[in-house]
């Protein structure tokens, strides 16, 4: 198989059950090196479940997670310990409702993302204190990348002030840019596109075209249906903690149970469909 | 403050509040007669009390309705901001200021002042060290004393089973510390806010416990004395002029003060190295990742920061100044016992703490001043002292609720000077 088309992440029968409750059965999927993957699904149907799974954040009750880098090493992501997950698999995520750190600046929260490279030159922090050392040089290069991100998406002049100060749509994007700072392979963002208006989701659309393009994959969940159609290449919906259609996004448009899942679900479509029907 | 029926009845029933109160407590005076002890009843007292709090409730609250827009505690707060804009103002003038004052002192202060400067300076250092990790880290711990006391007994037990003196077993001591807050660090450190206070506490009285009772290494209640006191290159500070002391070598009348000006600048010189210390990891990514961690933990396991050891490291770093203000104190008192370690110490360690703004370094300084000198340059007002004290920590916590100083200077920036961080953005770390 090309490396283009290779397979970045291997999800093979994971299953998530919290006490009675099943939030994933038995899905199975593959994330493509090089490519956009949406999982898409109603509320409750088990999408950030799986993005915890593969982050780290909840071990999975059944199933793999296999993670193959460029260079061939390969990761069992369900027997990581979160931290290395992000640091060693290297998978970043951003989460549904923004975990910046507010009290800090833009350019602050950056830097934390560098937390690993930064603490190797600092020789046990001991030599960073005295001044010593190689650490003036690695903080120089972690300022120079946190400058080209926070231009790349649009903060540079914001550079100093706390990011709770942010607008939303700021927050969204540095909370990208702090996860792009780990250098990931794949980059999992959890609804980037939930609560910004159109001109920021087209600003959004290009920003993660341009992340994809320059090597790094991305899973995605998403609820704007616009946006997963416009930038995926593979589409994964789920329902019910169930695997219900995968494919490009033509297939998955086409695709009855998937049509069938969400005007069975969803409250505006069934609003809608109210509405239309009322005098 | 707005619904509280007519401003009258809102006035009585403030009086008949400070009637219940009162009544007690000012009411009644034990007197020591020729049949034993006799109880006094006061009831002048009672009624002027009661009295001037129905005046000044009825007072505000005609006050309050004039201006209805403007509540008092609005007005307070529109104050107290001013106050800070102002001190931020003075801030760049206020820290040399209090530096030279802090240097300059044994040449101008008297005996008993010099002493007290030297309680406000070991307070100073215990609220820096405390500060790495509550105010920094995030990190709720009440048993801060249990530190301090692992370095002033680790002093004393080395000193006295070796011989060395103080400059020698200083790094010890502060190396035991640290490892008692690796030791606490490693079981309790899955458990966040509430539930860390509580096993921190009780950490500090199990310390305190077994010193009490393992009476064949530290003496129990007895205590340990005879801890050497500590020395300048080697020459002892005593009262004859007798090579090897102080006195002898420069040819000075032997003096008791000048064992207390030493003592003075060792401590001055051992809370300065703190400060340094904690100022310098603040801009170094291990004092980045602590403020992160106080910000969002989960953030901070997103980004591949191993919690575990970063935690870690915030306990054994101020464990660690903790056990060397215990040395200190060792040194200085030449007897400890464990009555020195009670709860209270560790109370007023977290009060100067977060009196002064948590993670604020200026703010641990200004507390410690207030919460350590204050009660004692007010010693003429005798018992009512503490009833003041109190008051004034209930006024501050009303309009001042995040401490003295309150905002947060940015670790780095981008070119130009670093805006600070407004109080409500920064997150408490009880996440």
């Amino acid at each position: 198989m090309a490396t283009a088309t290779a397979a970045l992440l291997d999800v093979r029968h994971l299953g998530m059950r919290f006490g009675g409750i099943v939030a994933l059965d038995d899905v199975s999927f593959t994330a493509r090196r090089g490519e956009i993957t949406a999982v898409i699904g109603p509320n409750g149907a088990g999408k950030t479940t799986a993005f915890n799974c593969i982050t780290g954040f909840y071990r999975p009750s059944a199933g793999g997670l296999h993670l193959t880098h460029a260079d061939g090493r390969g990761f069992a992501l369900a027997a990581m310990p979160g931290h290395l997950i992000a640091r060693r698999a290297r998978v970043a995520r951003t989460f549904q409702n923004i975990r910046l750190f507010a009290g800090m600046t833009a350019l602050e929260n950056l830097l934390v993302a560098q937390h690993a490279p930064l603490m190797a030159a600092t020789g046990l922090g001991v030599l960073a204190i005295l001044g010593l050392g190689r650490y003036r040089a690695a903080e120089r290069r972690a300022i120079d990348k946190a400058r080209m991100w926070l231009e790349r998406i649009d903060l540079l002049a914001r550079a100093d002030d706390p990011a709770g100060a942010l607008p939303y749509g700021a927050q969204r994007r540095l909370e990208i840019a702090r996860a792009m700072c780990l250098d990931p392979v794949l980059l999992c963002l959890d609804e980037p596109a939930a609560g910004l208006n159109p001109r920021e989701t087209a600003a959004l659309d290009a920003l993660l075209l341009g992340i994809r393009d320059q090597g790094c994959s991305i899973l995605l969940i998403e609820h704007d249906m616009g946006m997963v159609m416009r930038i995926s290449d593979h589409i994964v919906v789920l329902d019910h903690g169930r695997k219900i259609g995968d494919g490009t996004p033509a297939e998955i448009r086409a695709d009855p149970h998937v049509i069938a899942a969400y005007l069975g679900e969803d409250d505006e479509s069934a609003d809608a469909l109210a509405r239309a029907a009322a005098p | 403050m707005t619904n509280q029926g007519s401003p009258l009845r809102d006035a009585f029933l403030s009086a008949l509040v400070a009637l219940g109160l009162f009544a007690p407590m000012v009411g009644l005076q034990t007197h020591v007669g020729a049949h034993g002890i006799a109880l006094v009843p006061r009831p002048l007292a009672v009624a002027s009390l009661v009295g001037a709090v129905f005046v000044l409730r009825l007072a505000i609250r005609l006050w309050q309705g004039r201006r209805p827009a403007a509540g008092m505690s609005m007005m307070a707060g529109a104050a107290a901001g001013r106050i800070a804009l102002a001190a931020g103002r003075a801030r760049r003038f206020l820290v040399p200021a209090l530096l030279a004052l802090a240097l300059l002192m044994p040449v101008v202060a008297s005996r008993s002042t010099l002493d007290l400067g030297v309680l406000v300076l070991t307070y100073v250092m215990l609220g820096w060290g405390l500060n790495i990790v509550v105010g920094l880290a995030g990190l709720l711990d009440l048993g801060y004393v249990a530190f301090y006391a692992v370095g002033a007994y680790s002093y004393a037990l080395i000193a006295q089973a070796t011989g060395l003196g103080f400059w020698s077993c200083l790094p010890a001591a502060g190396a035991l510390a640290a490892l008692w807050g690796i030791t606490l660090g490693f079981p309790v450190l899955r458990l966040r806010g509430d539930y860390l206070a509580i096993v921190t506490l009780a950490f500090g009285e199990i310390i305190r416990i077994v010193l009490l009772n393992w009476v064949s290494l530290t003496g129990g209640p007895n205590g340990i004395s005879g801890i050497p006191r500590p020395t300048l290159f080697g020459l002892r500070f005593t009262m004859t002029d007798e090579p090897g002391t102080f006195a002898g070598f420069f040819h000075l009348a032997p003096s008791s003060a000048h064992r207390l000006v030493f003592l003075y600048y060792v401590i001055l010189a051992l809370a300065l190295l703190t400060n340094w210390v904690t100022l310098r990891l603040r801009r170094q990514p291990l004092g980045r990742v602590w403020e992160a961690l106080r910000e969002d933990e989960i953030a901070c396991r997103s980004l591949g920061i191993n919690i575990t050891t970063t935690k870690l490291t915030a306990f054994a770093v101020g464990a660690c100044f903790g056990g060397f203000a215990g040395a200190f104190f060792a040194t200085r008192q030449g007897f400890i016992s464990p009555e020195s370690f009670t709860f209270m110490e560790s109370a007023t360690v977290l009060a100067i703490v977060v009196l002064g703004g948590m993670g604020s370094q200026l703010g641990v300084v200004l507390a410690a001043l207030v919460m350590i000198g204050g009660p004692e340059m007010f010693r003429a007002l005798a018992d009512y002292r503490m009833l003041i004290f109190g008051l004034a920590l209930v006024v501050m916590m009303v309009l001042r609720p995040r401490g003295l100083v309150t905002e947060r200077k940015p670790s780095v920036s981008l070119g130009g000077a670093a805006r600070a961080i407004p109080a409500a953005l920064i997150a408490e770390g009880r996440s």
